[in-house]
């Protein structure tokens, strides 16, 4: 549906695209996820046709839209800011589009009454948008961009200004909207957590690159790169050698410990980075588990970080493990305790270094 | 408000002293020529000299102003928008005019507009002479008055956030629809105000314009003509009835450009 083919793009060298390609399917949630100045928002641009790239191409249902202004596009587009126009009222705003479409009033009136009744803004239509609190803002702004039918949808990071629980509520809305309109969307964020609930597809952006393209399952668990998994919170990331590639999967040592990985046909020999989610580390007894990566190590510390606790684990190699309250309570592990650490071949992953 | 503000409210006393001053001139000015020399007030008032010079200052620099706005509005959204080579000298050419001394002006304006200056001549064979014209005061008010327009425009465009302009595209408005329905309109009070500013620069410039046009006479000439042939009992009434008119002008237009602009 969207096809995005080697743009390149030096905008006053501080932001720039390098050969960014991309295919986007026709319903698709698809998101962007990178840190601050990958230039995600550029690439948006780009697409909207409000920046012109230096080489490359942008096709949308096949048609090459690479010169076309942004009003030839029929893109509707969500800013971080809302960017609503402020000298109209909510309803003037989501009408826009349509008049200068030069839409019948009746017309008008009818999608903006669907509208609002879908993102329960009914009552803020003649309110000066001035007046509304971020969230309503931002439902007022998807209310204009959905009013013109857009072929595609672009979200420049649409919930980052937001607090948390209107965020979590319009992340609601939003995967309800969409599964309803079922409008092709490309959402960029920052927001791992945004990605994770809404994507169907992600790809990970950085240095004006796209670096990785997958289902969320495979970016958050199977990293490409140890940069990739850097930024998707993974703390594991240990540098080992190969010792044999097996049926069974790969064989490596990490400070004389033999951990035994899943196949990954890139490694070929020498050194490679392991890497594993602390959500996927277990300590305890070892008792109910079937893990057959099995270590003993001292805690180092323990740090809450939202509702898990981090724990820090010395196994001759640091292990960094996500582990929630109540098991901290059950284990009783304090700073300093001798605990056995499991973790299963499956959840490991291994990259070439 | 002030009181638990005690800073505050120390500025606000040594600040009394510069409106105590501007205050005490006019007050002096006002009170000794409406109240003491009512009777001259009056016959002033109905002089047509005086009435037609008046008349004449505020038109021609409505007229300096409207030129002010035409050009400037086009130039300052560029500057406020893009970053180009050459900006910053762009922008020190624009103030220049608040920098130099007015006789200055003046006589770079006399000289590129006299009948026998460059551009002077070209103007006249099309029928428009600056020499001793209301053009030539036109000109010399433009002249120090559009850099009040053009910086506050260039403000009141830098203020709006470039992604509604966008915003607007993607709905579909095309460069110049998105300029003249969400920014122009949403800078209208820079705009205003940068006009207001600029026509009240215009109507107190005298040292350029009696360069260039010393005739026809303008209120300020005409209250120095006045004052250097019959002293302050001749020039002083005439400068009243400009302040009266000009301060009420000039409150009408703040008042007005303080509206909400909205729809």
């Amino acid at each position: 549906m969207l096809e995005i083919e080697d743009i390149s793009n030096d905008w006053d060298g501080l932001f720039s695209l390098k050969g960014v390609s991309l295919k986007i399917k026709e319903g698709e949630y698809f998101v962007i996820l990178g840190p601050t100045g990958a230039g995600k928002t550029l690439l948006l641009e780009i697409i909207a046709g409000l920046y012109f790239p230096d080489s490359g191409q942008v096709r949308i249902s096949g048609n090459d839209v690479t010169e076309e202004p942004p009003e030839k596009r029929n893109i509707g587009f969500l800013y971080q800011d809302y960017s609503l126009f402020p000298n109209y009222n909510a309803r003037s705003n989501i009408e826009y589009g349509l008049r200068i479409r030069k839409v019948p009033k009746e017309e008008r009136d009818e999608t903006v009454e669907r509208l609002a009744s879908m993102l329960n803004i009914e009552n803020l239509m003649e309110r000066d948008v001035t007046t509304l609190s971020g969230g309503e803002q931002q439902k007022v702004a998807m209310a204009r961009a959905l009013a013109i039918r857009p072929t595609l949808l672009l979200l420049d990071e649409p919930f980052s200004a937001l607090d948390e629980s209107t965020k979590d509520k319009l992340i609601e809305d939003m995967r309800a909207l969409h599964i309803k309109e079922g409008i092709t969307t490309l959402h960029v964020t920052h927001s791992q957590e945004e990605a994770m609930i809404l994507a169907d597809r992600i790809a990970i952006m950085m240095d004006g690159r796209i670096v990785q393209v997958g289902m969320p399952k495979d970016i958050f668990f199977k990293p490409k790169t140890s940069k990739i998994a850097k930024f998707v919170k993974i703390e594991n990331i240990w540098n080992v050698d190969v010792i044999e590639k097996t049926d069974e999967g790969i064989l490596v040592g990490l400070d004389g410990h033999k951990i035994l990985t899943p196949p990954n046909r890139s490694i070929e020999g020498g050194t490679a980075r392991l890497i594993i989610r602390p959500e996927d580390i277990v300590i305890g007894s070892g008792a109910s588990t079937s893990a057959r990566n099995r270590f003993s190590g001292k805690v180092m510390s323990i740090e809450q970080r939202g509702f898990y606790n981090i724990v820090r684990i010395d196994c001759g190699f640091n292990v960094v493990a996500a582990v929630t309250r109540q098991s901290i309570e059950e284990l009783e592990i304090g700073v300093g305790d001798e605990v056995r650490v499991f973790f299963k071949t499956t959840a490991l992953h291994v990259v070439p270094r | 408000m002030l009181r638990r503000n005690p800073l505050s409210f120390i500025f606000l006393i040594i600040g009394f002293g510069i409106i105590l001053f501007v205050g005490a001139a006019l007050f002096n000015l006002i009170y000794k020529t409406l109240f003491l020399n009512t009777d001259n007030f009056i016959a002033i008032m109905r002089d047509p000299a005086v009435l037609r010079s008046i008349w004449l200052t505020l038109y021609t620099s409505f007229i300096a102003t409207l030129i002010s706005i035409f050009f400037g509005i086009p130039i300052a959204y560029v500057l406020a928008r893009h970053d180009f080579p050459g900006k910053q000298l762009i922008e020190s050419i624009i103030d220049i005019p608040i920098i130099i001394p007015h006789t200055v002006a003046g006589i770079a304006l006399f000289s590129l507009l006299m009948r026998k200056g460059t551009v002077g001549g070209i103007f006249e064979s099309l029928g428009i002479v600056f020499q001793d014209s209301m053009w030539g005061i036109v000109a010399a008010m433009l002249f120090v008055s559009y850099p009040f327009f053009v910086n506050s425009a260039k403000e009141g465009f830098a203020s709006i956030n470039p992604n509604i302009e966008k915003v607007a595209r993607t709905l579909g408005a095309s460069q110049s629809h998105a300029f003249f329905h969400i920014t122009l309109p949403l800078s209208i009070r820079h705009i205003l105000s940068g006009a207001i500013m600029s026509w009240a620069r215009g109507v107190s410039e005298f040292g350029a314009i009696v360069v260039i046009a010393y005739y026809p006479m303008i209120a300020s000439t005409l209250i120095l003509y006045r004052f250097n042939t019959g002293g302050l009992s001749e020039s002083q009434p005439i400068a009243v009835l400009l302040i009266l008119i000009c301060f009420v002008t000039f409150l009408a237009f703040r008042m007005a450009s303080k509206k909400k602009w909205r729809k």
